[in-house]
Order: structure tokens, then sequence, then C-alpha cells
């Protein structure tokens, strides 16, 4: 359709057939590879799951390719956006862990690794990191913490929190069901584990019906005081 | 001539300017035709995007033409409906005045001439399948107005997935069930390939004797399992206020009037 709007000038009459003179072509240093990431915080344990789908356009690149990389024995960090810097940002996250431990004879908390984060991805302010994070572990007192950025670092500590391509149609759902928003005359039960991945799981099965770049398996990894616990379920592939 | 200039003008003012233009529905497809020895078998799935959000999981991408006529579209999913439904009017009243049964070659000139004038900017991609008194046909329109006619075919997002299939198994004069076999798989490979793709198969079988369109022929195989349920109860909506207001009627006029039930 644009080609033809470019036939007809504005007085109506067409222009010349030639188009004479150089045309830009731009580069994209970004490319968007979809995925959903989410994180969940309870009493004491925390959440983060991930699809394991890779697109780019209408294709897939990997049915087995999840967003959840495990940083430390009570953290797990869910990266979604554009897989070349979310492959980057953690080779960079993993380095900086090893010097801290070195240095300081011990591992860094998952707040500390949310408040370097944050600096790390607001150092490269003007040319971001194309990736939508979320950090799911245990705090010092062995409570669930879940940890949300946006690409230039600002974060905050939440409950809960969806990340990726779907994340507009899974937040929601989280609100009513854990958050018990918008409901009245309801128990505010506090979350218990089980109940928490069934959760996960059913959500993740509605992101994959109506998201497209959602789907092909789910990766749960549990975080708890004994450590991380690692569960994958299948999901639509279609 | 100056609804042509209209038309150009709005576009321009619409795309040059900063309002933005509501974004159609595209049905992100994979359609498949295949020509076997007694008729011709048309293939599609159903699912339809906006964007990235699946819109329908359960659209119709076979649109009735004529008895012995029927068309896969792919593309805006508006341009598609609208595009068929007005070339099987057309052909209802051709075959109304004529009292013949409209001919495959004579659809897709119809189709030709309509997409062709409208220079592209409808953007249906159509595969148009039928038995005729000539035989057995299977043409492609593009949105431009250019036609092909083919022995097989596929289209939409996920036409190169399912040319895979096609170019690997199709031989000329195919039995029936092998040509349904070879569509359903091209269809499915278009599905598992195709993000803009998915969930259930269409087929639709037009031979000399009639048409059968198997809808679905092949549900998708991922029922969502949920584990927990999620129905509200009763009462979960606070209700903030209430108002009653009672319509005072009064009986102005009575009549009865007996049924007749002999």
């Amino acid at each position: 359709a644009k080609m033809f709007t470019q036939v007809y000038g504005d007085n109506g009459k067409m222009k010349e057939y030639h188009y004479t003179g150089p045309v830009e072509h731009r580069f994209s240093p970004y490319s968007f590879n979809g995925g959903t990431v989410l994180a969940v915080a309870g009493e004491d344990f925390a959440i983060v799951a991930s699809d394991t789908r890779l697109s780019e356009g209408y294709s897939i690149h990997s049915r087995d390719s999840p967003k959840c990389y495990k940083l430390t024995n009570t953290t797990v960090i869910g990266c979604s956006g554009f897989h070349g810097d979310c492959l980057t940002l953690t080779k960079i996250i993993d380095a900086r862990l090893k010097m801290y431990k070195h240095s300081n004879n011990k591992s860094m908390t998952s707040g500390a690794i949310a408040a370097m984060l944050s600096t790390i991805l607001y150092g490269r302010r003007f040319f971001p990191y194309y990736v939508y994070n979320i950090i799911g572990g245990l705090d010092e007192e062995g409570k669930g913490a879940v940890y949300s950025f946006d690409p230039v670092g600002s974060y905050q500590r939440d409950t809960y929190k969806a990340g990726g391509s779907a994340s507009a149609m899974l937040q929601p759902l989280l609100d009513n069901q854990i958050g018990f928003k918008n409901m009245e005359g309801v128990q505010h039960l506090p979350l218990n584990q089980e109940k928490a991945v069934q959760l996960v799981k059913d959500v993740f099965i509605s992101a994959a019906e109506r998201d497209v770049y959602t789907g092909d398996a789910l990766r749960i990894c549990i975080v708890t005081k004994e450590g991380i616990k690692e569960e994958t379920v299948p999901l639509r592939k279609d | 001539m100056t609804r042509k200039r209209k038309n150009v003008a709005l576009e321009g003012l619409l795309e040059g300017g900063h309002t933005k233009a509501p974004k159609p529905m595209k049905t992100g497809t994979t359609i498949a035709g295949v020509v076997c020895k007694d008729g011709v078998v048309l293939g599609a799935d159903t699912r339809a995007t906006s964007g990235e959000v699946v819109a329908d999981k359960m659209c119709a991408k076979i649109h009735y033409i004529s008895p012995n006529m029927y068309c896969c579209g792919a593309g805006t999913a508006a341009d598609t409906e609208k595009t068929t439904d007005l070339l099987s009017s057309n052909l209802t009243i051709f075959s109304m005045n004529s009292g013949r049964n409209p001919r495959v070659v004579m659809a897709v000139n119809i189709l030709q001439d309509m997409l062709f004038r409208y220079r592209g900017q409808i953007g249906a991609s159509l595969i148009l399948g039928g038995v005729d008194c000539t035989g057995n046909h299977l043409y492609t329109v593009g949105p431009y107005g250019s036609i092909d006619k083919v022995p097989y075919l596929a289209m939409g997002s996920g036409d190169l997935a399912a040319l895979g299939i096609l170019e690997d198994r199709f031989k000329p004069n195919m039995e029936l069930e092998e040509a349904k076999e070879l569509v359903r798989d091209a269809i499915h490979s278009g599905i598992m390939s195709d993000l803009g793709s998915g969930n259930n198969i269409d087929i639709c079988v037009i031979t000399k004797q009639g048409v059968d369109y198997i809808r679905p022929y092949q549900e998708s195989e991922y029922k969502d399992k949920r584990q927990r349920r999620y129905k509200y109860r009763p009462g979960t909506t606070s209700i903030l206020t209430e108002k009653i207001v009672p319509l005072e009627l009064e009986v102005v006029q009575e009549t009865v009037q007996r049924m007749d039930t002999a």
C-alpha cells in the first residue's frame, strides 16, 4: 500500500516513475525474541517461571530456550526481550557475583543483586539493554522476595510480577488471584507453595492460548531454603 | 477519478499526520489447496491474530462462493470476508440470469478485476478452488490482482512451511484420501512452524458429486488442562449503590383473544 501512495503526488497526478537519489537503510541493533517471565514471592519460598520459546518475527528459533538463570543458591533471575542482551547481561552479573564473593568472602544477597543490577542497567542509559528483568529469591530473613526492573534500571520490590510479551495479560490475573484486587468478601488466605505453583501453571496455559510468542514449555524454578528445584511443564506448541 | 484521488489523499492524511489508523485484524494464516483425481481439496488453519494477540481461535477461513466453488482467504480478515461475499453474490445473480452454474475461471476473472482496480489496497490473498463442467481447477489471486493456475498451492504467513510438505509429497492425480492427508499435513506444518497460524484445521473437499466441508477436520491436540477452578462466588463484585424504581402500572384495557387450537 505504501508503494502506491508515493506514486501519486500532492496534486493527484502520477509522479515520475524512477526514484533517483540515495536511499537510507537503517540497521537496528535490537530485535525482539519474545518470551514471558513471571515471579511470585511467598512466606518462605519464591517462584520464578518462564516459557521456553525463542522467536523472531513469525518464526521460531528454539522451543527449548528457558529464560530463568540461576545466580546463587537463593536467587534466580528471569530475563526476556532481546536474547543477545539477555545472554550478555547474565554473563556480566555472573562475573560481578564472583568478584563480590572473592572480595567479601560471602555470596550476594537478593537485595544486593537487585541494587547492583539497577546500576549495571543505568550504566547503559543511552544504549540500553533491551531486557525485562525479574529477580526472585529469598531475602536475609528467609522470606520470599521479588524485584522487578525496567530496561534502564528502575526497580522495586514486589510480591508478584509478570514481564515480557504476555505481561499485560498475566499481570491483571495475578492482581486478582494473589493480590485479591477487585473482589469483595473473599478471604485473604496467604499463598502456599503448592497453590502458587498450580496458579503459575494455569496462568501460563492461558497466556499461551492468546499470545503467539508464548508457548512450547514452561520452566518453573522454586527457591526455598533447601535450594532451587526446577520443574518443566509442556505448553501449546502451535 | 475523483474518488481515487480522495482515497489517496485520505491515506496520505492518516500516515503523514499524527493520527494512527486502527490496525486491521490480519489472519496470519496457513492456507493450502491441492487438485486431485476426483476434485479439489482446500485446507486452512483457524487462528486470527491482531498483532501478537490471538483474536479468534476458531475463525472460518474457507468461504463459500457457489455450490461448486470455495475460497480460502489470507491477509486482512475484513478484506477476505467482504471480497468473497461480494463474489458469491455476483455469481448467484449471474447463475439466476443465465441459468448456468458459474465456472471457476469466471470467478477468478471477477476477483482479479476487482483487486487490480483497488491497486493492492485490499489486502486479500485468496486460493480459489472448484469443480465445473471443464474439470477441477485451483487458482491463486494476489492482493494486487495477479493470478496463477496451479495443481497445488499454499498462501499466508505459514506458506513456506506448508509448501515444503506439498513440494515433497505432491503427485498428479492423487486419490481423495491421500490428498486430504497431504493438505492436513501441510497445514499442520504451517501451524507448528509459524506463530501466526494455529489451533484447528479445516478441510473442504469439492467433487463433482458435491462438497464436504469438514470443520474442524482435526481439533488441536492442546486442550487446556487447568488445575484450579476460577469461578467467582456471587457477591464477589461489590454492589456500591442500589436504586430500585417501582413502575406504577394500572390496567387500562384488557382483551382476551382465544387461541385456535383445533
